[in-house]
């Protein structure tokens, strides 16, 4: 499958500050493809080197196949989304969505006037052409800034954090509308966030970045089950560093009684002293201590026992659910 | 210790208020000395009939709107620019400007006319005095502009050019509809500085091209004179307005 | 690139033409001769810098300095508590500051000749004390230092509640709490807490008001009925009255020079204008 966008060998350097270093990324057509790490890691800068706003040190960013150079932003075949929206306030909805279609050479007032309406059907805001920005609530401005770009089809649609300035109920809500409507225009998505659980729940593919490097590119399950770097292991949830290997803590099971259950077919089991039990709604965060010192994470549905603190258990996991990290970690 | 500053401030705008609206209280004096007589409108009259005041009006505002339009153009083109990136060496010029005292400023000016006119027909004139206004009005457009431009979203013009504008489209349809407040703020600004200028224009100034400070300053060398009082009165009030227009146009966005 | 060059084309061609050139100029005048009826001749000579040394215009240096510093120092114990106030207001601030600036704004001949019609012997001030019969003769208010001074603190009082206001603005209401906690009286708290970290603005301030004082010309001339000379006005004698436009333009530079020695020195301290 060809690449839409794609990032060879692609660095940015502040004297000695690698801000960006040998990154390469493959977008496929039509994908959600995330690029997700901690602040400062470099994912923004990555953004605005693809959308033109900076200039690499060295590496290509290639467009369909095409070098994009120095070409700079107005000649670049992609749009972008930014963390505030920056939409402009002196002009209403309607000539913020066409802006872009109004400074293409061959323009048509009514072609334009057409395209706009149907960027904004497919937003859902029709009915709020001649409002202004500040009249309008933070989702829809969201929506806007998306219509604004998608209006022009650009090959690749780059958001730079979209939902990080919505409130976290909006938040949840939006990432729906968001992967619907990649699915529904088809466009690829490049997607910038530092929340692991977004990146995740919406994305074909995530690339994690650490540091100006990027640590592993996958689906999110293999991402999830198969990390090949402590960091990326860590960043994506919670786990337990345990006899050499590595195991989710929603995989490790507690239970009273001793002695141990029956031996499942090649599990680890251990026995630990409860030291904190939080109740979380759905499920039960246990910590323990191991008889070697050392702690253990666990998960549990709250519908099992309730551990006490202080309680000795059983805790085990299915060997299956442990992964060990590439050599080199 | 907030009641005391509550006083002393409302002694200091007294202060600050007293010498002006004596004046304009004094415009309607009826008697040319300092004590009460009567209510008239007799010196405003006067004002307006008198034919030299009126040229000198004239002169003021041609050099001011002409000064204002050029200055307010390239004085905002610079500061657009020096926003983007800054140009030291400018930045300093401007600043020394405005420090400079305006004698040095009117007197450097003068010698530079005279030197130049050597190699022409040329004479002091209504166009020197507009070329001494532009150069000594361009640092208050510089300043305000940099002012507003310095809470400018960058963000605003990053998304126009994405969307496809070329640098020029981005400047004409996002950045300078945004700046228009803070334009014609400075306009006004620069209006004012001008119309009022006494010192540089007094030594660039033809014969024949009189200003209405240059008159003011002569009445006022002579004695009191209730004329000056009523113009004083209307040009306070006139200037009055169009300051406060600019500071409403300023905030505004 | 191209672009920001054109927009900055311009103004830089005003600034060199009509700044730096003139000043130039007025550098090879200081260096040649006057001529008899005025106008600039060879040789070239530093004779005009050499005169300026003269105790005659050290006399008028010390003076413009006397006379800026007083009213600096003036407009800073006026100011200060005026911008106090309108920084500690709840509401009507921007409509406080605008008040103190209007008078600014309109136009300073017009507000010196304000004073004039006050202060002279024939004016309201005198006409009322003699109406009264506080006074016999009529007080000498006008033409001397003292109304010069008077004259440029009017002129210059908003320059320094500005940058004053500015920084009082900015400082944190709980500072000053914390010392009414620990048991300081207002005036203590205003003396060892706001004024030591106002020092910005009272710099600022005192550099917005020094140097325009420094190179007053117009408010000596009408204030000081010609009588109190400052170094401005020794600079427009040189041009007009005098013609030696030579030495005039020797002291020009030289005033120059000093201001903006002393910019460099308090701007340091001070916010930048640009």
């Amino acid at each position: 499958m060809e690449s839409i966008l794609e990032l060879r060998a692609l660095s940015k350097h502040y004297s000695t500050n690698r801000v960006v270093d040998d990154i390469a990324v493959a977008v496929r057509k039509g994908e959600f493809f995330s690029l997700v790490g901690p602040s400062g890691c470099g994912k923004t800068t990555t953004l605005r080197l693809i959308a033109g706003f900076e200039q690499p040190t060295s590496g290509e960013v290639l467009l369909d196949g095409e070098p994009m150079g120095d070409l700079p932003p107005h000649r670049r075949d992609v749009a972008t989304v930014f963390q505030n929206y920056a939409l402009f306030p002196h002009l209403t909805v309607e000539q913020n969505v066409a802006f872009g279609l109004e400074r293409r050479p061959h323009a048509n007032k009514r072609q334009i006037r057409a395209e706009v309406a149907d960027a904004l059907a497919l937003v859902q805001l029709t009915g709020k052409e001649v409002r202004f920005p500040n009249q309008i609530s933070g989702g829809e401005r969201q929506r806007v800034a998306l219509a604004r770009s998608l209006v022009l089809r650009p090959k690749v649609l780059l958001l730079d954090e979209p939902l990080s300035a919505l409130d976290a109920k909006l938040r949840k809500e939006m990432r729906y509308e968001l992967k619907k409507l990649q699915r529904a225009v088809g466009v690829a998505f490049l997607f910038i966030t530092h929340d692991q659980e977004e990146a995740l729940s919406l994305s074909d593919r995530v690339a994690v970045m650490n540091k100006g490097k990027l640590e592993q590119t996958g689906t999110p399950q293999e991402l999830y089950r198969q990390p090949q770097s402590r960091f990326v292991a860590e960043f994506l949830g919670e786990v337990n560093w345990l006899n050499g290997a590595c195991v989710r803590p929603e995989a490790v099971r507690v239970s009273r009684g001793l002695p141990a259950p029956a031996a499942h077919d090649a599990a680890h089991s251990t026995i630990g002293i409860v030291e904190n039990a939080t109740f979380l709604g759905n499920c039960v965060h246990i910590e323990a201590r191991l008889p070697d010192g050392s702690h253990c994470t666990a998960e549990v549905p709250q519908h099992d026992c309730d551990f006490a603190v202080g309680e000795t258990v059983n805790i085990w996991w299915h060997a299956a659910d442990e992964f060990r990290l590439s050599a080199g970690v | 210790m907030r009641r005391f500053l509550a006083l002393y401030a409302g002694a200091a705008y007294l202060f600050l208020y007293l010498p002006l609206v004596v004046l304009g209280v004094f415009s309607f004096n009826s008697s040319k000395i300092a004590t009460w007589r009567g209510f008239t409108f007799d010196w405003y009259r006067s004002v307006f009939h008198n034919a030299a005041l009126f040229e000198g009006t004239m002169n003021s505002l041609i050099i001011a709107l002409v000064a204002t339009a050029v200055s307010t153009v390239i004085g905002t083109l610079a500061g657009y620019a020096l926003w983007k990136k800054r140009a030291p060496w400018l930045t300093n010029a401007l600043y020394m400007s405005l420090l400079a005292p305006e004698i040095i400023i009117g007197v450097s000016l003068l010698a530079l006319f005279q030197w130049a006119f050597r190699f022409g027909h040329l004479r002091l004139g209504l166009h020197t005095v507009i070329l001494a206004h532009i150069s000594f009005s361009l640092v208050y457009v510089v300043i305000v502009i940099l002012a507003r431009l310095r809470t400018f979203d960058p963000a605003l013009e990053e998304a126009a050019s994405d969307l496809g504008a070329n640098r020029w489209q981005v400047f004409r349809h996002v950045t300078i509809p945004l700046l228009m407040p803070a334009i014609l703020a400075a306009g006004l600004l620069c209006f004012t500085v001008s119309f009022d200028d006494y010192v540089i224009t007094s030594l660039v100034a033809g014969v024949d091209s009189e200003t209405l400070p240059m008159m003011i300053y002569a009445m006022a060398r002579k004695g009191i004179s209730p004329e000056v009082n009523a113009l004083s009165a209307m040009i306070t009030v006139g200037l009055g307005v169009l300051v406060l227009l600019a500071s409403r146009l300023e905030r505004s966005r | 690139m191209r672009l920001r060059s054109i927009f900055l084309a311009p103004t830089a061609l005003v600034m060199v033409l009509l700044f730096f050139v003139p000043l130039l100029i007025a550098l090879a005048y200081s260096l040649l001769t006057r001529g008899p009826y005025g106008g600039v001749f060879p040789p070239w000579t530093i004779e005009n810098y050499q005169r300026a040394l003269d105790p005659l215009y050290l006399a008028i240096l010390w003076r413009s300095v006397w006379l800026a510093a007083v009213s600096t120092a003036l407009c800073l114990f006026m100011g200060f508590p005026l911008a106090l106030y309108i920084a500690r207001s709840a509401r009507h601030k921007t409509l406080l500051l605008n008040l103190v600036m209007l008078p600014f704004w309109t136009s300073s001949l017009i507000r010196t000749y304000a004073w004039m019609f006050l202060l002279r012997d024939t004016g309201l001030v005198n006409t009322l004390l003699e109406g009264l019969h506080i006074v016999r003769a009529p007080l000498p208010l006008l033409f001397n230092d003292g109304a010069v001074v008077l004259g440029l603190v009017y002129g210059f009082l908003p320059f320094m509640v500005l940058p004053l206001y500015a920084t009082l603005e900015k400082l944190d209401p709980a500072l000053l709490d914390a010392a009414f906690d620990l048991g300081a009286t207002p005036w203590v708290a205003l003396r060892r807490v706001v004024v030591p970290l106002s020092k910005p603005g009272i710099a600022a301030g005192c550099v917005l008001v020094f140097i325009p004082c420094l190179g007053a010309y117009l408010t000596p001339d009408l204030m000081g009925g010609g009588k109190t000379v400052m170094l401005g006005n020794l600079v427009q004698s040189q041009f007009t009255t005098a013609r030696d436009w030579p030495f005039g333009a020797a002291i020009s530079l030289l005033l120059m020079l000093l201001v903006l020695l002393v910019a460099r020195a308090l701007a340091k301290q001070g916010e930048k204008l640009l």
